[in-house]
């Protein structure tokens, strides 16, 4: 494999990375919201988290280029104030990546907290447990699980992330040009087949990979949730 | 250490209100299920909150809907032991003991880990996970886990009701033990009969949302109308009695109390310990003339307090044998002929006694003597 091969893997790997480091956290809170809170539009929040797994990936990316982008809304202003530039660039490739899986980091942990036995709760709270020590010491810990399988989900779908990184952050070689825009660009260029083969193979192993170290950890973490 | 309580709540259609004061010991809140026990339990323990009223634990105002008081549920640390032991699933035996521990501010703990430890018998499940615990254990470890946030007031809410009689029988002397070595409000809530009588000092009996009746566990199980007001509980009588003899030939104790001495079967504790015995009143006699020639062992001097009627060709007859209480079923018939009536001069004729199996069968180790 080439240098540009390489490249490309590096950067998907460091963008998958990034993406769920950045994007779980979020995810863990609204999770929370939609599982312990009620208030008006709450069926709107949970319609907006989950839009990214029906709407088309390209639709995603144009949203973000209008509103992120130079020239978009929010895109103008943070250039402006902190010279902060998201579009064409790899945090732009992170922030697609993240929006397109942030439904899927949400779900597993929404799960995992609508199963814990709030009585458990209320148990720490009579053992003389503030609410914050509640969440740390009970919810948090009972929660894990959902989140090792939702940052898990997270970092492949991140990984073969595609449409929207495309749309929103190019195909930039050594900047924006992840394994899956590489593959693309090599099928366009005469000669490219071996080399999109050869990242088309280390792009199944990484899934197969990913896959196998969540079902790993989610059985560790399960175990550790719930005793054995 | 003391508990007041004054609290009223409306929940749905039923409304719930509840005055008593309990010391140190077990108070039990007994009533059959709906009574509004557990609902009790969570406005003491602050996870509900009552409508009106007044909490009070040693001189300290937890819940005072006049002033507006209302301490949090962790301020007010009133440990609760569940009928579900609601242990950590994520935390060893270990952990779940020390969770509460390390909350209490050091200048408050007044329990000692080993001591509990100990106490329990939970020593070699220490590293173990609750999942991989007996109904039994769990619950020892809930109650040590309770008992380790050292509360101001001990809560536990039908911690034997999701356990069958050999667990029950199992966890019930160290219940018993709590009791007896630390100087704790404990409010126990119950509908068996059986372990308010064992357990209880104080019993406050509630029924359909409201107290109908508070006072010694004698005088409360002892009342002739308890049928009527908790539901169906056999009445009976419960007599505090201290160990005077063993007859190991025969396998006989003799208990001894101030109207008299009773002979039941052979029990595992010491001569001169304590023990309760509740003697249903379905199964004593009334005779007006000492019997001869009858092979019941137990025949008492009584002298008729009180008639009832209750169900149906029933008399239900309250008796005082020394200070203690006997209660009699006797036909109509029978209360006639005999010309029963109060104040009448009787014996009575205890068919049998019921004792706890567990109390026959084992004897707790021992416990090691604290200062």
């Amino acid at each position: 494999m080439g240098h540009e091969e390489f490249q490309a893997i590096a950067l998907s790997l460091k963008v998958a990375a990034c993406s769920v480091l950045v994007g779980t956290p979020p995810a863990l809170a609204v999770a929370l919201l939609l599982a312990r809170c009620r208030f008006p539009g709450k069926t709107l929040i949970d319609a907006l988290v989950h839009l990214p797994l029906v709407v088309p990936p390209v639709v995603m990316g144009y949203l973000l280029l209008l509103c992120l982008g130079r020239r978009g809304a929010l895109g103008e202003w943070l250039y402006d104030q902190f010279g902060i530039v998201l579009a064409f660039r790899w945090t732009g490739a992170v922030l697609a990546a993240m929006v397109m899986s942030f439904p899927l980091i949400v779900r597993p942990i929404r799960l995992s907290i609508d199963a814990i036995d709030r009585r458990l709760e209320d148990a720490a709270r009579t053992l003389g447990a503030p609410r914050y020590w509640v969440f740390l010491s009970v919810t948090l810990p009972l929660t894990l699980p959902g989140i090792v399988v939702g940052a898990l989900l997270g970092f492949a779908r991140s990984l073969g992330e595609f449409g929207a990184t495309i749309t929103f952050a190019g195909s930039i070689s050594g900047e924006t040009r992840t394994l899956s825009s590489a593959i693309y660009a090599f099928m366009q260029m005469p000669n490219g087949d071996p080399a999109a083969l050869n990242l088309v193979l280390v792009s199944v192993a990484l899934s197969l990979l990913a896959l196998m170290v969540s079902e790993y950890l989610s059985r560790r973490a399960q175990a550790l949730a719930h005793g054995s | 250490m003391s508990l007041v309580v004054d609290i009223e709540r409306r929940l749905g259609e039923f409304s719930l209100s509840a005055a008593f004061s309990a010391g140190t010991g077990i108070t039990a809140l007994f009533g059959r299920s709906g009574a509004g026990k557990t609902s009790v339990i969570n406005m003491l323990a602050g996870l509900l909150r009552p409508d009106r009223g007044r909490v009070e634990v040693n001189g300290r105002v937890l819940f005072d809907s006049g002033s507006g008081v209302d301490v949090p549920v962790h301020v007010r640390r009133l440990a609760c032991v569940f009928q579900d032991a609601r242990l950590f699933p994520h935390l060893t035996v270990r952990g779940n003991l020390l969770y509460g521990w390390r909350l209490a501010p050091p200048a408050e703990r007044y329990v000692d880990f080993d001591q509990v430890v100990q106490l329990l018998g939970i020593a070699p499940l220490l590293q173990r996970r609750p999942g991989a615990l007996s109904g039994g254990e769990q619950q020892r470890v809930a109650i040590g886990r309770a008992l380790l946030s050292s509360p101001a007031a001990l809560l536990m809410d039908e911690p034997l009701a999701s356990l069958d009689a050999p667990r029950k029988a199992e966890i019930l002397p160290y219940i018993e033990r709590l009791r007896d070595e630390f100087k704790l409000v404990i409010v126990y809530v119950s509908h068996m009969l059986e372990e308010v009588a064992r357990l209880a000092d104080t019993v406050v009996m509630l029924h359909d949302g409201a107290v109908t009746g508070v006072g010694s566990a004698e005088d409360v199980l002892g009342r002739i109308d308890l049928y009527a007001i908790a539901g169906r509980q056999e009445a009976g009588a419960l007599i505090h009695t201290i160990v005077e003899a063993h007859a190991d030939e025969d396998g006989l104790t003799m208990l001894r109390f101030d109207g008299g001495v009773l002979q039941v079967p052979r029990i595992a504790l010491p001569v001169g310990a304590p023990f309760r015995v509740r003697i249903r009143a379905r199964d004593v006699s009334i005779a007006t003339e000492r019997p001869a020639g009858i092979s019941i062992r137990n025949i008492l001097r009584a002298r008729i307090v009180e008639l009832a009627d209750t169900v149906g060709a029933f008399a239900e007859i309250k008796m005082a044998v020394g200070h203690a209480t006997l209660v009699a079923r006797v036909t109509r018939p029978s209360v006639r002929e005999l010309q029963l009536a109060t104040g009448c001069e009787v014996y009575a004729l205890v068919k049998s006694i019921g004792i706890d199996r567990d109390i026959m069968e084992t004897a707790l180790p021992a416990v090691p003597a604290r200062n």
